[in-house]
């Protein structure tokens, strides 16, 4: 087989599988994490300091006996966690993660780190993870309980009304690099600002980046706007009924779009894989000679993971009716504003 | 040969889907089958190299609108339809309106006909008219759209704009201030 192909091929396989452990390690993390900041030790029994508990939780959940509620609709039950998994999953295709790269001259012509590289990468995650509500809102019918329902409802809900700020947000920056295709903006984003300063889009687009961190919060019905799954009103929301593998699959599916926005987050504003800090340090060079940028890429997604479960433990939930009028009367209008002032400058600036 | 394969495998779902969105008895399947049947159009699109085109009805149809759909057919928790009673009194089926749908039904495949006649310009994709090369159908559509059919577009945000507005007002309760 050609030689190029068959890399080509491992790279797919290697983010399928980074994906997979993505969803394993940040449990882990995040359960970690809490601990730490209660004041204790969080899982320490299962293998060194407790690292082996997400194998332990997962076969916990296997070995469970998968129940269907009597009135449930039987395929739409079972397609909804289907649904929401493979949404999580292709929405990391156009998300390259490295630069291009010819593995230390293995290769003659360089290969492109990331599944798929379309010229509109940045609609493509739009629509997928548009897509991704169908689970969810499936999963709260289907299930024919109340506090599923309501579940499936709030969550469409919020996806819908937070999807066009946090689509506006990310349109100020297709519009500052002049390309819907993600590998194309990261590459714009490539050298420094008056010799110091990463060429970042986060430094022109401050409040695009907030917009974008809040929606993207929002969009995984994450705290502090996991409405969806609030326990203390909704028993546990969407997946209520759900049990042993099917219900494995909702939180699977949660923690890969975390880190697809974090990805996302990173390749955007934060540079992907260019500039370690926001100023210039004498490691850039080295980072672009070498190949290593795919590195530097994840530290930004760790960073950015990071910050998503220390807001969790932080901050308390909204109200319901909060995050609406958060949502439309402030967030939207700000994110509409900041486009045209956007445009307004890059007209200013490029005439 | 692989690309027939594939555009006949999109045609054949979207048309069975279709099929089935009105050939079902549940709503709420009814609304998946139309989002399946947008989601094959939209492979099409791809196969037509217009790939801006299929995520924008995906992103607009499939994931707007039809969640807002499937919103409404569960707050209102529709029963199943049933068709066993066959209800003459119906004041859809008064035979005026039935025949003015049948006439209706026959300008539509008479216009469909028409349409699919004198569609010979179809074989180049827009984006490679001007020149050669293939030129990002963002960018063109962006320069069609507020060049050659200027005045369409802003007609249609009016239209919008309009039922949007109307549509607040309905919603509205009288006497309600806010």
């Amino acid at each position: 087989m050609d030689l190029k192909l068959a890399i080509e091929l491992g790279v797919i396989g290697l983010t399928f599988f980074m994906l997979i452990n993505a969803s394993a390690l940040l449990v882990l993390a995040e359960r970690k994490i809490m601990g730490f900041m209660q004041q204790r030790y969080g899982p320490y029994l299962v293998g060194p300091h407790g690292a082996l508990q997400p194998l332990a939780d997962i076969l916990k959940l296997l070995f469970k006996e998968e129940l269907r509620p009597k009135g449930a609709d039987k395929w739409l039950f079972t397609l909804a966690p289907i649904l929401s998994v493979t949404a999580a999953f292709a929405a990391f295709a156009t998300v390259p993660w490295g630069a291009e790269t010819t593995l230390f001259g293995l290769l003659d012509t360089p290969i492109k780190l990331g599944v798929a590289d379309v010229n509109v990468g940045l609609l493509v995650i739009f629509a997928i993870t548009s897509m991704g509500v169908y689970g969810i809102v499936l999963a709260g019918w289907s299930s024919n309980s109340k506090y599923s329902l309501f579940g499936g409802l709030r969550a469409s809900a919020q996806m819908i009304s937070y999807e066009l700020s946090y689509a506006t947000s990310l349109a100020a920056v297709v519009l500052l690099a002049g390309s819907l295709s993600v590998r194309e903006i990261v590459d714009s984003q490539q050298g420094t600002w008056l010799g110091f300063l990463s060429h970042w889009w986060i430094f022109v687009q401050p409040v695009g980046f907030i917009i974008y961190a809040i929606a993207g919060v929002a969009e995984t019905n994450r705290a502090p706007f996991d409405f969806p799954e609030a326990e203390q009103e909704l028993v546990a929301g969407y997946n209520t009924e759900y049990s042993s593998v099917r219900f494995a699959l909702f939180p699977q599916a949660e923690y890969i779009n975390m880190a697809t926005m974090s990805a996302v987050a990173s390749d955007l504003y934060l540079g992907g894989w260019h500039g370690l800090l926001p100023f210039y340090t004498p490691l850039d060079p080295l980072i672009e000679q070498y190949g290593l940028g795919w590195m530097v890429f994840l530290a930004k997604v760790s960073g950015f993971l990071f910050f998503y479960i220390w807001m969790r433990w932080t901050l308390p939930r909204y109200r319901y009716d909060q995050l609406m009028s958060f949502g439309w009367k402030f967030l939207l209008p700000v994110s509409v504003v900041n486009l045209i002032l956007t445009a307004a400058g890059w007209l200013y600036f490029n005439a | 040969m692989p690309e027939m394969l594939v555009f006949y495998t999109f045609s054949a779902v979207a048309i069975l889907a279709s099929a089935f969105v009105i050939g079902q008895r549940n709503p709420m399947y009814s609304v998946l089958l139309l989002v399946l049947s947008f989601a094959a159009v939209a492979g099409l699109f791809i196969q037509l190299d217009a790939p801006f085109l299929a995520l924008a009805l995906m992103i607009v149809y499939a994931g707007a609108i039809m969640v807002l759909f499937l919103f409404v057919v569960m707050l209102l928790n529709a029963p199943q339809e049933d068709a066993l009673t066959w209800d003459r009194a119906h004041p859809l089926r008064h035979p005026v309106v039935t025949r003015f749908g049948t006439v209706l039904a026959v300008f539509l495949i008479v216009e469909l006909g028409y349409a699919l006649m004198r569609g010979n310009d179809l074989a180049q994709p827009i984006g490679s008219r001007a020149s050669g090369e293939v030129v990002s159908s963002v960018r063109e559509l962006g320069r069609v759209l507020f060049t050659d059919y200027i005045f369409a577009f802003e007609a249609t945000s009016i239209l919008i704009l309009v039922a949007m507005v109307g549509a607040v007002m309905l919603a509205r309760r009288e006497g309600e201030q806010s």
